[in-house]
């Protein structure tokens, strides 16, 4: 994903001549391709995150359009102040991206977790909370937030991850949903690096002859209502999916709009991480075992909700 | 400098009407400022009262800010809009919070009121004119409570690492906070070799100098390329007597008989 942000960045870079990258000490080698190119359109702003997001503000407030970049948990929850304060308040259209998010960099340890941020982003007035699926979800990401105009949050993962989507031409917009794999009898929602475990999660239930829709719900704000709408009168169970607290994030914030609806034929199931640190060593397939984020956990859970067991 | 000098007297006349009438505090940390917002309004920056958004007008940020109505005042005297305007301070449904809000008046750059955001924010700002290529300069007026946030240091460090010699820090160093003196709180002395270790060319001046601010901010950008600071030796509550350096000011609001009082110092608006 970062990889793809990186090259996506350049790209764009090309058209937007007000784009200036902001990068808080990290990335090394990963932006030499648009340092080379726009050598006067980068500043790394060291690691003083919380200043980094006030230089961001006062560049778009004098009509300049900064990417910010740094490492999720301290681009979002380290400077939440500055977020609310310089760039929500302002409604300035600065464009957070967050690398390594949930358990990305798991063996690091809780500090380098980020399962909380989408949760504080999602209350900031003005904000925009969108986690892509997979490298070709990053890329629409990149350019759609930048014509947006807004303040936006992009949640990546890091490198390496299992490529979704079989083509780059998607149709991708913020706060509309993506069906990656129709299905009948429940719908697994998931959002960002989590679409690749919730497709084999979908090919689990289907052994128990169950249908199951997988969705990249890659925007948590806004969030895609009448896609909503939809699913949960057709569908017998929804399943959010997310490398993030089930409070407070898609699960969460699903569950508030669900409480504010008609009653609705589907139960919601939500699949994430508990409100615990993890304390314990590991790398992020162990850290995601410890909450269920894996296919059979998302299978278990879901059926489980359906009322049924695996047998 | 007369003329500087009665501009000064009637908006410390004005703030003590707004927090009397507005029944708001912070009223010694406003006074404290007021001769740095003439220097700065009147003296120093490239702005057009009638083009407030113009792309290349030097930038004021008043990041203290709790002493939003030296700078509301402020603007309503050079042009910014009419006096009438001031009636919106902290008025239901008004304009004018206690605080500056995001484009709450013309010529207000951004809000400020959680401390430590504006020099953060000045950089930006002072980067921006590089790659706008416009000359302008970026003023930022913050207290010396302020600079215990670390932020204040962040960008202390930042603004000389990108040689911003267009941006001014001015420290209001009235060496009181809100429950007492600034020095013992958190260490800030030596203020000025602080920022001189920190990269910036930092000079120590009398805050109440009109004169002497205007010369050193018209002096900037100098040759050294690097931001400058300036330590402003100030008196809380400056220009009334029986609220200069009394801290109960940080917080009382005045009365109408302190209004009256601050008129018979002050001499008539």
């Amino acid at each position: 994903m970062r990889n793809a942000f990186a090259d996506e960045v350049v790209k764009l870079a090309q058209s937007a001549r007000d784009l200036v990258l902001l990068s808080g000490d990290i990335g090394n080698r990963l932006f030499d391709a648009y340092k080379n190119a726009y050598a006067g359109r980068f500043y790394n702003c060291g690691v003083a995150e919380a200043n980094m997001i006030g230089v961001s503000a006062g560049l778009s407030l004098c009509g300049l359009r900064p990417v910010v970049y740094t490492i999720a948990p301290f681009i979002t929850t380290r400077c939440i102040e500055q977020i609310r304060v310089d760039i929500c308040y302002h409604n300035l259209p600065v464009i957070l991206v967050g690398v390594g998010a949930g358990f990305s960099y798991a063996s690091l340890n809780a500090t380098h977790h980020s399962c909380e941020e989408t949760a504080m982003l999602r209350m900031l007035p003005n904000m925009h909370v969108v986690c892509p699926g997979d490298a070709v979800e990053v890329r629409h990401a990149i350019q759609a937030a930048y014509r947006l105009a807004r303040p936006t949050y992009i949640r990546l993962g890091k490198k390496g991850e299992p490529a979704v989507h079989s083509t780059a031409a998607i149709s991708f917009s913020i706060g509309r949903a993506i069906v990656i794999r129709p299905g009948r009898d429940v719908c697994i929602l998931s959002t960002g690096v989590m679409l690749p475990t919730a497709m084999e999660a979908a090919d689990l239930l289907s052994g128990h002859g169950i249908s199951a829709e997988v969705v990249s719900f890659h925007t948590i704000k806004p969030l895609d209502e009448p896609f909503l709408r939809e699913a949960f009168g057709r569908f017998k169970v929804v399943t959010t999916v997310e490398e993030h607290s089930r409070s407070g994030g898609l699960g969460g914030g699903i569950a508030e709009w669900l409480s504010d609806q008609p009653p609705q034929s589907a139960r919601l199931c939500r699949v994430g991480t508990d409100d615990r640190f993890l304390y314990e060593a590991g790398g992020q397939g162990h850290a995601r075992a410890c909450f269920g984020l894996t296919p059979m956990g998302i299978a278990e859970k879901t059926l489980a909700t359906l009322g049924r067991t695996c047998p | 400098m007369d003329d500087l000098k009665q501009m000064a007297r009637r908006i410390r006349l004005k703030l003590v009407e707004m927090s009397c009438i507005a029944k708001t505090p912070h009223l010694g940390s406003a006074l404290s400022c007021v001769d740095i917002l003439v220097a700065a309004y009147w003296g120093a920056m490239k702005i057009d009262p009638a083009r407030p958004d113009d792309p290349g007008r030097d930038r004021f940020i008043l990041s203290k800010g709790h002493a939003a109505t030296v700078i509301y005042a402020a603007l309503a005297y050079r042009g910014f809009y009419s006096m009438d305007y001031l009636d919106q301070y902290n008025r239901a449904g008004g304009k004018l919070p206690e605080h500056p809000s995001p484009g709450c008046a013309p010529g207000i750059e951004c809000a400020s009121g959680s401390l430590g955001h504006g020099l953060s924010i000045g950089c930006g700002m002072a980067l921006a004119a590089r790659l706008n290529g416009h000359p302008y300069r970026v003023f930022v007026c913050m207290s010396d409570g302020e600079c215990n946030e670390g932020t204040v240091w962040e960008a202390a460090l930042f603004a000389p690492a990108h040689r911003l010699d267009n941006l001014i820090a001015i420290i209001d160093y009235n060496k009181w906070q809100a429950t007492g003196r600034s020095d013992e709180i958190m260490s800030l002395r030596p203020l000025r070799e602080k920022w001189e270790s920190f990269g910036w060319d930092a000079v120590d001046v009398d805050g109440h100098d009109i004169g002497a601010l205007i010369e050193i901010m018209r002096s900037v950008p100098g040759k050294s390329g690097k931001p400058t600071a300036l330590v402003a030796h100030t008196v809380k509550g400056k220009g009334i007597s029986f609220m200069e350096d009394n801290n109960d000011w940080h917080y009382r609001i005045a009365k109408e008989d302190d209004l009256r009082a601050a008129e018979r110092e002050l001499g008539p608006a």
